[in-house]
């Protein structure tokens, strides 16, 4: 028997009464709202805390929108592999062939615009149809053939790996024209004039909040109204209230700065479409039925091999989505581009709250997951601590975030 | 000879929120076999978990007195080494060892050099085996045994540690009738030899036929202990101290109206999926609309193979044969197909084929009929949510919330959601594989009256069940399967558990 108190359906408002009335009833018990999402708060409060510890430590410096900026063009493409990888993680796959997959992805680009001279454009789409075409043969081998992900994508970072090599003949190319280093290094900004700060960027954080809001509001409304149990109102008020200011906060530095980063757009966009990929489509349920139950999801007529294929493709998408940018970032095309990618990405997924077997997961998690390695590497460089203690604090950093997820999942029993 | 072995004194167990056992007080005498039984939930594996140490000394209340001696069991091997063993419903073998290294596992005999004398282990594990009655190489690994064979070895490997009181939990539950008389001839021998025994149950049965008492636990409480041999206890009765009340009969009425056939399949064959071997072979059965029609048969007589393979071609290979919906042939070359064409199956085994454990409710619920959901690939969620809320009203699901991960449920209503899941593709014939296995007599029940409903609202039924009185008292009409062949098909009105038990039985000197 679970010990967690779940709010109680058993008196609902009835169906017919207007869901304005119910909008201020819910559960009050803040104790047990907090039990119930630890996992998934629990990284959050890491977060903060962690964002709090080396604010002081750097004297204020990690805040500054100069800084704020630079973690967000230095770890983007980290982010942006930690989508596609916790998808594949849900599914009860891995992929650790993603760094050599950027290497290659920024390298066929890189002799397509560098050396062949052809337009920026030509080389993103160059990049991704690659991309694509390296998940369709992971997922070829991992669907159809049946060989486990963990060894079919061993080869495929050797073999990618070895591919780059060949492609750039084992020699960096730079620099990219300067439409092409706009992806990762570009900014919005300016566009609304300038008045000492980028009012612009302003907008689009009081939009992304108003939306925020309006889709929590409705979301409500509509559980509510199915008679399922929600927060308080109060506590709905302090939650929007809470994430708002965070966001405006964050938008406030940035036009601060330099602006939007166009990055931050891709990014940005991409989280919203997975994360709704995940959640809401036939196809997210379905990476969730196969990661939890891999037998009883094929005997509930789930086409197992179509869906993991699929997974990979979309791996090997996003693989070359970061390509583009790491390549764009770097300004060329380096042998040894994309080197351990892949293991900042699993950690990612795993300090998020993505379980080692499967089934479980999210992309915010991942996405707070990977920010988490991202202060955590940029304060310990603004402090100038050296990089063999980083590396020994990034590690311990991954092995207590997974061990308290175990732990939380023995106690805890409701889903994620 | 009333001489008490075991009493275990007002024992109290808590979990945060739920109090597991409340002042439950057992005696159990010296060299009797003491039968426990309640429904699922009621705490007779707490209760054993307290005894055998796993809940360790200080996280319960009350005492255990052993002998006469006070215990304090701090764990599993604190226990075993004042020779109580316990043997759980899964069993704890390790596939690929043998089975001298799994019965001496955790207890090597150690040679002079400190290494494993595996010569003196083996020799040791054969007479052990020649103990329990199995008739194996004891260096043949265990996962070439069958369930009834390694039940034996774990049986052999409490016996090599010197058990004094052999605690069992459902031992018979996944053994077919013949492995299960054997087993409860081998508990009656180690009973003949002092060996004091306490077994779980569902099968009253068994209880009826084996056990020297019976103590009934209820809701963490012990009800009432039963003496069997004074006493005329009968099924009847145990069942009432285990609900509180008399069932007024234990299979609920149902008016029997068939209509149309539903499903038909002729000259069905299957292959075993590696072995070079038929699993199924040329079977031909139908079912009506609002009919039940039960397939019996021993345990490797192709049941399961049978309906999986019918069901998208999920078991086997080379299959072959025809099958008709509604008297039209139809291919259901995989699991959608199957269910477009209105064919459902509820697995025997609802953890492994039957539910994504670590999810929830809803989502079990709709799992496989998510596009009855769904608009171009969107799941509308709150619908979901309404779909999972009207099952568990109607099913009578017991769980705090919709959102509750189904791993936590009990059997029953683990069943309910599995059987929610199916209900949700709107089948026109549904394939239930040992519906009430596992689960207890309250949910049993109303299992059985789900599926009266169902068929009173015109869906067709194949029920296979390993428990004969269950097939009598809900099906129509029985085939009877025996090494993949239907050898017979009778009204229920003309079948008894003989005539039945005799056609399961009858290819098997044929076949070898």
């Amino acid at each position: 028997m679970t010990s967690i108190k779940t709010p109680s359906t058993e008196h609902p408002t009835p169906p017919d009464s207007p869901p304005a009335a119910a909008l201020h009833s819910g559960t009050n018990d803040l104790r047990a709202l907090v039990l119930n999402n630890l996992r998934q708060s629990g990284i959050y409060v890491a977060l903060v805390v962690i964002v709090a510890l080396f604010a002081v430590l750097t004297d204020g410096v990690l805040l500054s929108p100069g800084n704020i900026t630079n973690i967000v063009l230095q770890y983007s493409y980290i982010l942006v592999l930690a989508i596609g990888m916790v998808i594949l993680i849900i599914g009860g796959h891995i992929d650790l062939s993603v760094g050599s997959v950027v290497a290659l992805t920024g390298a066929v680009s890189a002799v397509l615009v560098i050396q062949q001279g052809h337009p920026w454009w030509i080389g993103v789409v160059a990049a991704l149809v690659v991309g694509v075409a390296v998940g369709a043969w992971h997922g070829f081998w991992v669907a159809y053939a049946g060989i486990p992900a963990f060894i079919v994508t061993l080869a495929g970072m050797l073999l990618f790996r070895g591919l780059t090599l060949r492609v750039l003949d084992n020699i960096s190319l730079s620099p990219f024209p300067s439409e092409y280093q706009q992806v990762a290094a570009g900014f919005l900004n300016g566009l609304l004039g300038g008045q000492g700060f980028d009012a612009f960027t302003l907008l689009i954080g009081a939009i992304a909040v108003a939306g925020y809001a309006v889709s929590g509001f409705r979301t409500r409304v509509a559980r509510i109204r199915y008679q399922q149990p929600v927060e308080s109102f109060p506590l709905f008020v302090a939650r929007v209230v809470l994430v708002g200011a965070v966001l405006m906060y964050f938008a406030w530095q940035l036009a601060h700065a330099r602006g939007l980063p166009i990055v931050l757009i891709i990014l940005a966009v991409l989280v919203l479409v997975y994360g709704l990929l995940t959640r809401r489509t036939v196809f997210g349920r379905q990476v969730y039925a196969i990661g939890g139950n891999l037998s009883a999801a094929a005997l509930s007529g789930v086409k197992v091999r179509t869906v993991n294929f699929w997974m990979f493709v979309n791996m090997g998408f996003l693989a070359a989505v970061a390509g583009v940018i790491y390549s764009s970032r770097s300004n060329g095309a380096q042998p040894a581009a994309g080197n351990m990618f892949e293991l900042d990405a699993i950690a990612a997924a795993f300090i998020g709250g993505a379980a080692v077997t499967g089934g479980v997961g999210t992309v915010v998690g991942a996405m707070v997951g990977g920010l988490i390695m991202a202060v955590m590497s940029n304060g310990m460089q603004l402090m100038g601590i050296d990089q063999s203690t980083q590396s020994v604090v990034k590690g311990l950093v991954l092995l207590v975030a997974v061990a308290f997820d175990v732990y939380n999942k023995r106690r805890a029993g409701t889903a994620r | 000879m009333d001489d008490t072995i075991l009493e275990m004194r007002r024992i109290t167990k808590t979990f945060p929120g739920v109090t597991a056992l409340e002042d439950v007080t057992l005696a159990v005498r010296r060299g009797e076999i003491h039968a426990i039984c309640g429904e699922n939930g009621a705490g007779k594996s707490t209760l054993m978990k307290v005894l055998s140490g796993v809940y360790p000394s200080g996280s319960y209340d009350g005492e255990i007195l052993f002998d006469g001696k006070p215990m304090q069991f701090r764990g599993i091997r604190d226990s075993e080494a004042n020779g109580i063993v316990i043997i759980h419903q899964e069993l704890a073998l390790v596939p690929y060892l043998s089975i001298a290294e799994n019965i001496f596992l955790g207890n090597e005999r150690r040679g002079r050099s400190g290494l494993i004398d595996w010569n003196f282990a083996n020799a040791e594990a054969a007479k052990l085996l020649a103990s329990v009655g199995l008739h194996e190489n004891p260096v043949t690994p265990v996962i070439q045994l069958g369930v009834g064979k390694q039940q034996l070895v774990e049986i052999a490997k409490a016996l090599s540690k010197k058990v004094r009181l052999l605690i069992l939990d459902e031992p018979t539950a996944a053994l077919n009738d013949i492995d299960s008389a054997h087993l409860l001839d081998l508990l009656r021998a180690l009973k003949e030899q002092g060996i004091t025994c306490i077994m779980i149950s569902h099968k009253l049965n068994e209880i009826t036929a084996i056990a020297d008492s019976t103590t009934v636990i209820r809701d963490g409480r012990a009800v009432e202990t039963l003496d069997m041999r004074s006493d005329e206890v009968t099924q009847q009765r145990i069942i009432r101290g285990m609900v509180g009340r008399d069932l007024d009969s234990f299979y609920p009425d149902r008016e029997s109206s068939p209509g149309d056939e539903v499903l038909r399949i002729e000259d069905w064959t299957v292959r075993h999926p590696v072995q070079d071997r038929m699993v199924v072979e040329g079977v031909g059965l139908s079912v009506r609309a609002g009919e039940v029609v039960g397939i019996a048969g021993l345990m490797g007589a192709g049941r399961t193979e049978l309906a999986m393979s019918v069901f998208g071609r999920s078991y086997g290979r080379d299959i072959r044969g025809r099958l008709f919906v509604h008297g039209r042939e139809v291919q259901a070359r995989t699991v959608a197909e199957a269910i477009d064409n209105g064919i459902a199956y509820v697995t025997e085994d609802r953890k492994r084929y039957g539910l994504n454990l670590i999810d929830d409710v809803r989502r079990n619920v709709s799992a496989a009929a998510l596009d009855r959901l769904s608009r171009l690939g969107w799941v509308n969620g709150n619908e979901e949510i309404k779909v999972a809320e009207t099952s568990r009203k109607e099913m009578n699901i017991r769980t705090p919330s919709v959102m509750a991960v189904v791993g936590k449920l009990s059997g029953g209503n683990q069943q309910k959601v599995v059987l929610s899941k199916w209900l949700f593709t709107d089948p026109d014939v549904l394939i239930l594989d040992e519906p009430t296995r596992g689960i207890d007599v309250g949910a049993k029940y109303e299992i059985y009256t789900i599926i009266n409903r169902l068929v009173a609202a015109g869906k067709a039924v194949i029920v296979i069940s390993s428990e004969l009185p269950e097939l009598l008292g809900m099906c129509d009409r029985i085939y009877t399967l025996a090494a993949g062949r239907i050898t017979g098909e009778m009204p229920v009105a003309e079948a008894t558990q003989e005539s039945l038990m005799e056609l399961m039985t009858k290819d098997k000197e044929l076949v070898g």
